[in-house]
């Protein structure tokens, strides 16, 4: 029995750092999902522009990391909404596969820019040195790194929990999502508010991406590598919520660390297994409303 | 939609008089001359540039692998991330025969079809009851799943190191497969010959019309008592099967089966030949596949990065400004000229 505990304490331990980083990255995907309908599969990109953005303010700039992460965040949000205003508007109303091979296409031009700028190796985040430290709790030691991101994670979650449901601008965020037509009709720019909230949500990626840059290494492949695991924390999760995709990246972080942990020889098989018997049994995701 | 149809109702185009719904189908299923070029081209090729029998080759795999995908893309509209499932599978298929002794070319392709139409008709059975991103993310699911057992099958697939030491006998016990691809080039036309001349019957008829009419109008189809869901399985199958020979074609012709046949990748290229040439037109794929291949034999010679970029840009400015792909532009030039 006791060899199994701290199995069990490191995995839960580490696979809820990287279902934090999943859900800060996914959550803004699945609002502008269920918003807009619009099939974003360059939401990873804007992880890994934010990834790219702290490491280089960082470095060559000599920014700090707080203040490299801040600028980062604010640089792919402004960027977001140039894309969106001048390129996503345009397929709104377009059919699906148009939206997804848009994204796709935007995907490959942003592999092959960072490919050219910062070369194909993964970027190395130097962490400020209290990061670097380990926590020691109930006789056993945690990195700083991974209780710092589980922390940040929980209060994103918990400010966009309240954001959503406490807020006037998240009823008007409910409203759109639930029905767009009506929620335009009794006065709420929906268009406005698309804008916001894209932009909100690819700085959020973009934070991330900064944040989890040293578990999620950032490498020019980085929006292909990990777009499975953002579709699929937005589609079990169902879209245009905040609250499933969180529970969703809790049960894919944790399952795919024990997976990988206990299992090596079966890889990420049994995820897909388990994604596919997810989606037959909810369609529309375990807490969306089909 | 409907607007347009409303007008087109209301305005019908002075060119083409009014037929009977059966006269304009055998009509439109007759053969026209430009149909056959990609033929001469097939031929003149083979002429023209032998030393470069083995691209070609290769491009006409492509070529029926795009084509199966535009039964379902094209004309059922079906989005999918995974259909390199199939050809994967086809793949996986022929090669571990000719691996185990069975040699013979063209029962092991017949093999191939089988096994990724059977899968074709599983998986299609259970995912074309969603749609929308949840039958995206089926699709993607299914391919990452075959994928993944690939690599970790390694005792059975060769896993990361790929299939090796796959031996034909000669074509037809005749042919045998030459260095210089001669046979393996004329094997894979005549096998994109009869797909070919299999789909363009298949989509001129009662059945493929459906499918169009699930594209077109769901809740009409619905209406009228077809039984869609069923149509689109059968649809998926038959794609499928054929996806599966193009991945046999691949590993009879490439003699190595490797793990990237099975791929999210495979499955994102594809679509984007097909999108490229024009989706739904049945001629999508024998324009869309040569320029993606030649391109990327090109390009990617100078620097795959770059290739990358001109591929995303291509996509990003076919999808806002030419919808209709390559033959689309065909079809706008043509029609400013005659009017």
């Amino acid at each position: 029995m006791d060899q199994y505990v701290p199995a069990a304490v490191s995995i839960l331990f580490h696979g809820l750092a990287y279902a934090m980083i999943l859900y800060v990255i996914s959550v803004g995907l699945s609002v502008t999902m269920g918003l807009m309908g619009f099939a974003n599969l360059a939401h990873g990109v804007f992880a890994m522009a934010g990834g790219y953005l702290t490491v280089s303010f960082m470095n060559p700039l000599g920014l700090d990391f707080v203040s490299a992460l801040v600028v980062a965040v604010l640089a792919v949000a402004a960027i977001s909404v140039v894309l969106e205003r001048f390129l996503y508007v345009r397929l709104y109303e377009a059919s699906e596969i148009e939206q997804v091979l848009f994204t796709i296409g935007l995907i490959f031009m942003a592999i092959a820019v960072a490919k050219f700028i910062w070369g194909p190796l993964p970027q190395h985040l130097p962490l400020p040195g209290v990061l670097h430290s380990q926590i020691e709790m109930m006789g056993r030691s945690f990195p700083t790194y991974r209780a710092f991101i589980i922390v940040i994670g929980m209060l994103i979650a918990f400010g966009l929990w309240a954001g959503i449901e406490r807020t006037s601008f998240g009823a008007r965020i409910r409203a759109s999502v639930d029905n767009r037509r009506m929620a335009r009709s009794v006065g709420i720019d929906t268009d406005r508010l698309f804008t916001f909230t894209f932009a909100l949500g690819s700085g959020l990626a973009a934070f991330g991406g900064g944040v989890g840059a040293e578990i999620m290494a950032i490498h020019p492949g980085y929006p292909v590598e990990h777009l499975v695991y953002f579709l699929i924390v937005v589609a079990v999760g169902g879209m245009g919520s905040v609250r499933g995709p969180f529970v969703a990246a809790l049960l894919l972080g944790v399952s795919d660390t024990a997976c990988k942990y206990l299992l090596p020889e079966l890889g990420a098989f049994f995820i897909y297994v388990a994604l596919f018997a997810a989606l037959l049994w909810r369609p529309a995701g375990l807490f969306g409303r089909a | 939609m409907l607007g347009s149809f409303a007008l087109r109702r209301l305005f019908p185009p002075s060119r083409a008089p009014t037929t009977s719904p059966v006269e304009y189908m055998v009509r439109s299923h007759r053969l026209r001359w430009p149909e056959l070029l990609p033929w001469v081209v097939v031929i003149a090729c083979y002429q023209g540039f032998p030393s470069y029998l083995a691209l070609g080759s290769q491009v006409m795999i492509m070529v029926l692998f795009a084509l199966s995908l535009d039964l379902i893309m094209g004309y059922a509209g079906i989005v999918t991330l995974g259909h390199a499932a199939f050809f994967g599978v086809g793949a996986y298929s022929a090669g571990l025969l000719a691996v185990h002794g069975w040699g013979e070319p063209i029962s092991a392709l017949a093999v191939a079809a089988v096994v990724a139409g059977l899968l074709g008709i599983v998986t299609g059975a259970v995912i074309l009851r969603t749609h929308g991103l949840t039958l995206l993310m089926l699709t993607l699911a299914v391919v990452s799943m075959l994928s993944e057992a690939a690599n970790k099958a390694g005792s059975i697939t060769g896993g990361a190191d790929g299939l090796q030491g796959i031996t034909l006998s000669p074509l037809l016990g005749l042919f045998r497969f030459d260095m210089f691809g001669r046979t393996a080039y004329i094997y894979c036309a005549v096998v994109l010959l009869l797909a070919w001349a299999f789909m363009r019957v298949l989509v001129h008829s009662p059945f493929g019309r459906s499918l169009t009419g699930v594209r077109e109008n769901l809740p009409r189809m619905h209406a009228i008592g077809a039984p869609v869901h069923r149509r689109l399985v059968t649809a998926y199958a038959i794609s499928a099967a054929l996806a599966g020979v193009a991945g046999a074609l691949q590993a009879q012709t490439t003699q190595f089966v490797g793990l990237n046949v099975i791929s999210f990748d495979l499955s994102g290229a594809v679509l984007i030949m097909l999108i490229l040439g024009g989706v739904g037109r049945l001629y999508g794929a024998f324009i869309g596949a040569p320029i993606y291949l030649i391109a990327q034999d090109m390009l990617s010679r100078l620097d795959p990065v770059y290739w990358f970029f001109w591929v995303g840009l291509l996509l990003v400015v076919v999808v806002l400004f030419a919808r209709g792909g390559i033959l689309g532009l065909f079809d706008a030039l043509r029609r400013r000229i005659v009017r």
